[in-house]
């Protein structure tokens, strides 16, 4: 009998430690499935965040390192301009990315570094217990918005997609999900485009994953996907936001 | 050779190039604003890696980066900036990422002055970043010896997988002297077997300093101590000048070590047995060294653009075999040498 | 110690009184003697004025800051009236009578007043120069650098702009050569 799907070599046998129903498995398995199909698994160097996603070096199959919370553009920029044979790509959530990342992400993308960004944005900080993060929903209740996020006090969820499109050295941004199999498939190939491109040196691609946190939100998983596809799409719409490679 | 009359910012920015630096990431912040100057056209028409970077954290994270690939990678920073590259030499101790930090030290606490100053001394060797670590910490005293430990830094750091750092202070930094570029660049280094280089033909490789399993960090601990212990016993360096016979013994590195050495001349003059030692290596202390001379009948003194802060560590490494006293000035003040011999006068009494 | 000298050159910024320091740290070089040049730097450099200190000794140097300067260059005002207090009593002080008037300073006979401004402008030919007459004025009255250490430093200096180095060889010499 031939075998017509197995897990990528890209990702190890290894448990997962994501919470039952969450995004993060299946992005890291279309991460791995892209640096298969593209055959770089063996010149792949990847810079894992502080959040969830904080073990993704026990489960890639392929050359990792840790950094500080919220500085891996600052890893991988020194990884990749000194190794610029090499494809480089952090992964990063929201509290990582888009808190106290911020200075980082920005100006990693704004000097056009040619690597590749995998998003995670599920609406909180999850490896913490759910608390409020820069991505959060008006009107969400979190740990630390028990009254719902009020733009008064707790200011509004920010767009780092939008807001990455204004800089000119980002080439590539796009807004996936993964609550369901059409926007699975979407997102992979939205992945493998943003490694596509960087080896190409067509420069700086980011992918925002807009997930779901099902055990932090206090919902059934079917509930949370749902949300997602009638919540969060609205404040987060998806698509391609800017597209300068062709 | 003819000697070139250079800042010890620049000669310090020579030794790391021949060292073979691959990439500097910097910020500017006085005194140190030469370096990252420097290196911006030098690294650039070397083709080498220079980026200014956002902050002194993403300029420190950038070298860890880079050095987690085997690279050779500094930074260069003065009091509050290198107080924000803490976190990332913490991670770097952690994962045994082996970077050169250069702190051109100012007046302190907070934002301070531009004055050169010696204040983070205990920032520089207790810890700094949050854990239990060292750092090896060199204390160079003039321009050449910035071209020399920054030649040596990247060989030391690389073979210890431990970030090194370069302690010095505006007026190190900012003064010129002559100095003899003697050094041949180096070019072939050994190939670790840790770097991340991509798993082609191996297993794949992780750096990382979370160890969540029972009694892992534990183990990494004190496996990190193993290490330290190795450099106490290899790697410390002082200079002695006229301890064989002194009654009176100075301890003082950096900029306070030269103003103590005029001092010491003057008190040899009026016939005061009065003596140096230099710790080069601020980690490793020279205990050992100042232990050796901790005699009955010998006074210490430790003389610190500080109020008071290596004078510990001496006091330490005398274990109160002789008396230990101190001299001191702090926020840009500087100690003369008047004070130093006026110091010297009084405890030889 | 034979020789020890701890010469500050002081002045606006602009006037080039941090080169005139690096000129005689490189002429002490040139001798084979040791030196340190230390500037002000920063902040320091915003109010006006700017100095620079170069010990210049047969002996390894200990503070490269001065702690009893024994010769001054003071270009303009502010810079004699701030350093001059702190001179060794035998020091050696080359005011620029072009912009100081000698007569507030009249009592303090260590002083010597040099129209370098004006010899710079009207002598040799180019105000620019006011720095290099002042190092020439000041090495007279000092047991070193040499002048003929100084003409050499100054091919060193001017090493990538080798040009210029004649009329700073005139502008030294005028200096020197300079008789009230």
């Amino acid at each position: 009998m031939e075998k017509i799907l197995s897990r990528p070599k890209a990702l190890k046998d290894h448990p997962l430690s994501y919470c039952p129903g969450c995004g993060h498995g299946i992005v890291h398995r279309l991460v791995a499935q892209a640096i298969d199909d593209l055959g770089i698994r063996e010149r792949t160097i990847a810079v894992a965040p502080v959040g969830c996603a904080v073990f993704a070096y026990n489960y890639f199959n392929f050359d990792t390192t840790e950094a500080p919370h919220g500085r891996p553009p600052a890893v991988a920029t020194g990884i990749k301009r000194t190794n610029p044979d090499k494809i480089v790509f952090t992964y990063q959530g929201d509290g990582d990315l888009a808190a106290i990342g911020t200075a980082e992400t920005i100006h990693c993308a704004n000097r056009g570094e040619n690597i590749t960004v995998i998003f995670i944005n599920n609406a909180n900080y999850g490896m913490t217990g759910g608390q409020m993060a820069p991505t959060t929903l008006l009107g969400q209740v979190t740990e630390t918005t028990p009254f719902g996020r009020d733009p008064q006090r707790e200011g509004y969820p920010i767009n780092v997609c939008e807001l990455l499109a204004g800089l000119k050295g980002t080439k590539y941004i796009e807004r996936v999900s993964v609550c369901d199999a059409p926007h699975v498939i979407q997102a992979g190939k939205a992945i493998k485009k943003a490694f596509q491109n960087q080896i190409e040196g067509k420069g700086y691609s980011f992918i925002e994953v807009v997930s779901h946190c099902p055990v932090d939100w206090g919902k059934t998983p079917i509930d949370a996907t749902k949300w997602v596809k009638e919540e969060m799409f609205k404040t987060f719409p998806l698509g391609v936001i800017k597209d300068e490679t062709k | 050779m003819v000697k070139k009359l250079v800042k010890g910012n620049i000669a310090l920015c020579e030794g790391a190039i021949a060292a073979g630096l691959d990439a500097y990431f910097g910020y500017p912040i006085t005194p140190q604003n030469e370096v990252p100057a420097y290196m911006s056209r030098k690294m650039v028409e070397l083709k080498r890696v220079f980026i200014q970077a956002e902050s002194e954290l993403a300029a420190a994270n950038m070298v860890l980066g880079a050095c987690a690939t085997g690279k050779r990678a500094m930074t260069s920073s003065s009091s509050p900036g290198i107080s924000l590259k803490q976190e990332a030499i913490s991670y770097m101790a952690g994962m045994e990422v082996p970077g050169v930090i250069v702190n051109v030290q100012r007046g302190g606490p907070g934002l301070g002055n531009i004055s050169g100053s010696q204040a983070d001394y205990f920032q520089a060797v207790k810890g700094g970043g949050h854990g239990d670590y060292h750092l090896i910490v060199f204390a160079p005293a003039n321009a050449q010896e910035m071209y020399e430990i920054a030649y040596n830094a990247f060989d030391i750091a690389q073979k210890y997988r431990n970030p090194v750092m370069l302690l010095c202070d505006g007026i190190i930094g900012q003064m010129m002297e002559p100095v003899d570029f003697n050094k041949e660049p180096k070019t072939k280094f050994e190939y670790r077997d840790w770097i991340l280089d991509g798993c082609k033909g191996r297993e794949p490789r992780s750096l990382k300093s979370l160890l969540m399993e029972d009694g892992a960090l534990e183990k990494h601990n004190l496996d990190l101590q193993k290490k330290y212990k190795l450099i106490e016993e290899n790697e410390v360096k002082a200079e002695l000048y006229q301890v064989e016979d002194a009654e009176v013994i100075i301890v003082a590195y950096g900029i306070s070590s030269r103003i103590s050495k005029n001092a010491i001349k003057q008190a040899r003059e009026k016939g005061i047995k009065a003596g140096l030692i230099r710790p080069i290596t601020l980690w490793p202390f020279p205990s050992k060294i100042i232990a050796s001379y901790a005699k009955p009948g010998v006074k210490f003194f430790s003389v610190e653009f500080s109020l008071g802060q290596m004078v510990e560590d001496v006091k330490l490494a005398v274990n109160g075999k002789c008396p230990v006293d101190f001299l001191g000035r702090a926020g840009g003040g500087i100690v003369s040498d008047k004070d130093v011999l006026n110091k010297i006068i009084e405890l030889a009494k | 110690m034979k020789i020890y000298e701890e010469i500050i050159s002081a002045g606006f910024g602009g006037q080039g009184v941090l080169l005139a320091g690096t000129l005689i740290a490189q002429a002490a070089i040139e001798q084979d003697l040791k030196t340190t040049w230390f500037p002000s730097y920063g902040a320091e450099m915003r109010g006006g004025t700017a100095n620079s200190t170069v010990i210049i000794s047969d002996e390894e140097i200990g503070s490269p800051v001065a702690f009893a300067p024994s010769a001054l260059i003071a270009l303009n005002r502010p810079s004699l009236e701030r350093f001059l207090p702190k001179m060794k009593e035998d020091a050696v002080v080359i005011a620029n009578s072009s912009l100081i008037d000698s007569k507030d300073f009249e009592s303090d006979k260590r002083i010597k007043f040099i129209p370098i401004s004006e010899i710079a402008d009207k002598e040799v030919g180019n105000i620019k120069t006011a720095n290099m007459v002042a190092v020439g004025a000041l090495i007279k009255h000092l047991q070193a650098p040499s002048l003929d250490s100084c003409l050499k430093a100054l091919e060193t200096a001017f090493y990538a702009k080798p040009k210029v180095i004649p009329l700073n060889i005139k502008a030294v010499n005028a200096g020197y050569n300079y008789k009230a």
